[in-house]
């Protein structure tokens, strides 16, 4: 009686383990998710931060270019504020627009010769990488973490315990191939 | 093999390598007993010294290597894409911290980190580096480098080289004891004397060789795995497959700024390129053809 007694406490201890190192290795991979995301919204405020600064080095040499420096005005609250498809499209729009700044900037000799336009360009294409490689980081690991919590039989722990697939921060396609762009 | 499989092999070799140094230690503390006439003294004597030297390079190493090969901390506005981009770099590996970025003033095509983990780390290029590769092979490079500091490779090389320091020190202490204890005024220890001429020009003979195989068995298959996980984070192997072409062209190795004891930290072999590889040199080279890490990166 007592070696069955036994056997069945060995065997409840084990299971134990064994749920307590799969809860432990979902929270991890769910914590590099979080992790990653704080990542990319360093890189969008930092992006933020930097746009006032080279929307007035160009305000005074573009004055027919006013279109395209409203829009990344605008674009630019989204990229702090808002839900992460949001954030994702304004990334996206002034990804966009900042290259047609920067294509417009070489018809002005003035400003190319601007240091400090110079340097504000070398950081806004930084960050524009930064950006990316923080996304394909945090895509990693949202795929590694839906991974986890499908496959069996960890599925069964991750829904029991709640744990919920994430979305990828979604990109358009030629956007990395954009960003290798030498200006 | 892959990066959790290769970051838990370095944890052994960590482990194996310490080991050496202990039994290092142990056996210079032996004969600095024999000497003395009292085993415990030279044991005791060896282990606080060997501790100490352990210490001092673990920790300090890093700094020893970057003034040795002449770095400097690269800063902005003159590195700011060079900075960016390794920044970049970082965030994409999942590093706690992006690594610190040194500069070497050379026309030669070299790179290597250092450091004793990903929160210690940096990474070096020479000026050649930044005005002979594009952007995108320069980012080849350090993606390469930053794979190095991921993978705890930094770390085990770090070891490595305060290995090959110890052989190098304990051989000349040995060589030199025995010079000056031979000028004449110890009559009793004839017998010793011979034991050190013995183990001194044994370690003499052997440290070169000793410090060669430890970076030959550490740092070829590494290489290539470190070209495969570089390639992962910049998503774009042909990056550094044309930056390994352009060094491998280069007529310019990086010959006074590199020394036996770092040679297994640059990118690529930083002596001069020979053209007839013989198999003693393929032997004993502490990385692998350069060719052959072109042909798997353009196979990916």
């Amino acid at each position: 009686m007592a070696s069955t007694m036994w056997i069945t406490v060995i065997i409840a201890a084990i299971v134990v383990l064994f749920i307590i190192y799969i809860y432990n290795s979902l929270i991890r991979l769910r914590m590099r998710v979080n992790n990653a995301w704080s990542q990319i919204d360093v890189q969008l405020k930092r992006r933020y931060d930097l746009i006032p600064n080279l929307v007035s080095a160009v305000k005074g040499y573009m004055k027919h270019e006013k279109g395209v420096l409203e829009e990344v005005t605008k674009a630019r609250t989204s990229l702090i504020t808002g839900s992460m498809a949001t954030k994702a499209k304004a990334s996206n729009q002034i990804t966009e627009a900042l290259k047609s700044i920067f294509a417009v900037a070489e018809n002005y000799p003035q400003l190319k010769a601007n240091e400090n336009f110079l340097q504000l360009q070398e950081e806004l294409s930084g960050t524009e990488s930064k950006i990316s490689y923080a996304r394909q980081f945090y895509n990693d690991s949202v795929m590694a973490f839906n991974e986890a919590i499908q496959v069996f039989p960890k599925n069964i722990f991750a829904r029991l315990f709640g744990f919920e697939q994430k979305d990828f921060f979604k990109a358009e396609e030629t956007e990395k191939k954009n960003v290798k762009v030498e200006f | 093999m892959g990066i959790y499989e290769e970051i838990s092999g370095n944890r052994t070799k960590t482990i194996l390598l310490i080991s050496v140094f202990l039994g290092f230690v142990v056996v210079l503390g032996l004969i600095i007993g024999l000497v003395y006439g009292n085993q415990y003294f030279g044991l005791i004597l060896a282990l606080i010294v060997g501790t100490i030297y352990f210490l001092i390079s673990y920790y300090a190493g890093s700094s020893m290597i970057l003034s040795m090969s002449g770095a400097k901390e690269a800063a902005k506005p003159a590195y700011t894409a060079l900075i960016n981009t390794v920044e970049g770099l970082a965030i994409a590996a999942g590093l706690p911290k992006p690594p610190k970025v040194y500069v070497i003033d050379d026309s030669a095509l070299n790179a290597f980190a250092t450091g004793r983990n990903p929160e210690h780390a940096s990474i070096t290029v020479t000026t050649g580096m930044l005005q002979k590769l594009n952007k995108l092979e320069l980012e080849g490079v350090l993606a390469h480098e930053m794979s190095h500091i991921k993978n705890y490779d930094i770390r085990v090389m770090m070891l490595a080289s305060v290995l090959v320091g110890l052989t190098v020190l304990l051989s000349d202490f040995l060589l030199r004891s025995f010079l000056w204890g031979g000028k004449g005024d110890r009559k009793d220890s004839n017998q010793v004397t011979l034991i050190l001429i013995i183990v001194g020009i044994a370690l003499a003979v052997l440290s070169p060789l000793i410090g060669q195989l430890i970076q030959l068995s550490i740092s070829r298959k590494r290489e290539y795995l470190a070209d495969a996980s570089g390639a992962l984070l910049t998503r774009y192997p042909k990056g550094l497959a044309d930056a390994l072409r352009k060094i491998k062209g280069d007529p310019d190795p990086l010959v006074d700024k590199a020394n036996k004891a770092t040679a297994h930290l640059f990118i690529s072999m930083p002596f001069r390129h020979d053209h007839k590889e013989s198999f003693m040199q393929r032997m004993f080279a502490t990385h692998p053809p350069i060719e052959e890490r072109i042909k798997r990166l353009e196979g990916m």
